[in-house]
């Protein structure tokens, strides 16, 4: 898991956290680790591991924590969430997480590009004249082909 | 009973047999479906980036079903999640709602806080009932062992969700598919996430978690695995055979929706449910009930 070096510590970091949605409970946490033991992900990777990003949270470790891909690991399955004894919304941190992360400029290439295709195409499967072809083949009714509301939505 | 039905970017694109066995199923129920098509994107996939977007991307279908004076039927369990936590957080007045309507303003239309979200596996255990669904069946599927995948945002956050189900001890699917006289057959892990949301970051985290499951169910003899949301059925109907390749496993486990089998139940045949869009091939669990 590694030492965590408290040397590159940001004393705001944790009170900006806990001022956000899904940051109110994180100073909650009194490392039972319910999350990491119930985590899909941990079981098969152990380079993610909700607890210990808490932690680095909690100490102020803001790069480590923002930019370092595991932050995107995580499957927002809520498993931990729904079952953390100090009613820590670890789901919603996460995520609370991963926007801080994606405003600095740090997100993977294949949550990005959802993000451009939506912005493009409202959808993240375009629908084209050949799966409206398809689709009414099936006796489905054809959906549009393009979108023009979601610029004016997310201007 | 009428919903809007949201079908999200999936399910139209690469999802056609849900499609096609919800309409089915729903009708014969007497669910009336009205579809709107403006609608987009429920805005799951760019919460994860940026949540006030999605908020405005899920108010925005919510505000259409609105127009309509309908509630929205979704398949999909993370559009169920996204517009219900959308509509979740906008039911009251406030700041959120306000900032929200700004957006929806500039296309002539406006929220309010009055839709309901429900995924259709949810209408069918709610409102529907034992009873009415039942007495649609024309088909025994005694015979056929099948095991249930919940999967993670048809139950969770459990806060939005009105406790309608056990998120640790489910059972609104069980019980569906228990109507039809398939023996719902019990594994570990059987609440374990698909992998789906890790698919864009890391494919193969992603598909390890996926392959937990398979080799769970394997162990049980299941002919089946029955699940309600096109994201875990790209994870394991659609990724089996890489899983398979990967692993030097072998599965050969037939991945249908809820719809397709309670469709089966009800007479359809293969091709009205879409099960020749199946990836997993259902020829052998097909033959089991003589079809």
């Amino acid at each position: 898991m590694g030492t965590i070096d408290l040397s590159k510590s940001d004393p705001n970091f944790r009170d900006q956290l806990t001022r956000e949605p899904g940051g109110e409970q994180i100073s909650a946490c009194f490392v039972c680790r319910t999350c990491t033991a119930s985590c899909p992900i941990s079981a098969v990777n152990e380079k993610f591991n909700p607890f210990r990003i808490i932690r680095l949270a909690l100490y102020g470790l803001r790069d480590e924590v923002l930019k370092n891909d595991f932050i995107w690991l995580c499957s927002s399955c809520y498993a931990c969430q729904e079952r953390c004894p100090q009613g820590v919304s670890i789901t919603d941190f996460m995520t609370l997480l991963k926007n801080l992360a994606f405003k600095e400029g740090h997100a993977p290439v294949g949550i990005k590009t959802q993000m451009e295709l939506i912005k493009a195409q409202g959808r993240i499967y375009a629908i084209d004249e050949f799966d409206n072809k398809k689709r009414n083949k099936a006796g489905l009714p054809s959906l549009p082909t393009s979108c023009d509301v979601v610029k004016e939505l997310l201007a | 009973m009428k919903y809007a039905l949201f079908l999200g970017c999936t399910i139209p694109a690469r999802s056609r047999n849900y499609e096609l066995s919800a309409r089915k199923v729903a009708e014969r129920l007497g669910i009336r479906f009205v579809d709107v098509k403006e609608f987009i994107c429920c805005g799951f996939p760019i919460k994860t980036i940026d949540q006030g977007s999605s908020v405005v991307l899920g108010a925005y279908n919510l505000s259409l079903a609105q127009r309509e004076c309908l509630d929205l039927c979704t398949l999909c369990s993370s559009c169920t999640s996204a517009l219900t936590e959308t509509a979740h957080q906008l039911s009251g007045d406030g700041p959120a709602r306000d900032q929200v309507n700004e957006s929806l303003s500039r296309l002539g239309l406006q929220y309010d806080g009055r839709v309901r979200v429900r995924h259709i596996a949810r209408i069918l255990y709610e409102d529907i009932g034992e009873e009415k669904i039942k007495g649609c069946f024309e088909k025994d599927l005694n015979g056929l062992k099948i095991a249930v995948h919940y999967g993670c945002h048809y139950l969770k956050p459990s806060e939005i969700y009105d406790q309608f189900d056990s998120v640790e001890d489910p059972v609104s699917i069980d019980g569906l598919v228990a109507l039809t006289g398939a023996e719902v057959v019990d594994y570990p892990g059987k609440k374990r996430c698909c992998g789906g949301p890790v698919l864009p970051v890391d494919e193969k985290v992603a598909l390890s978690v996926t392959k937990e499951k398979l080799d769970d169910i394997k162990g049980t003899g299941a002919d089946a695995l029955c699940l309600v949301c096109p994201f875990c059925s790209v994870m394991y109907d659609s990724n089996q055979k890489s899983i398979e390749s990967e692993y030097g496993a072998s599965y050969g486990l037939p991945v249908l929706y809820l719809t397709q089998i309670l469709g089966l139940a009800m007479g359809f045949d293969r091709k009205a449910l879409g099960l020749n869009l199946n990836v997993v091939k259902t020829k052998e669990f097909l033959s089991k009930i003589g079809l």
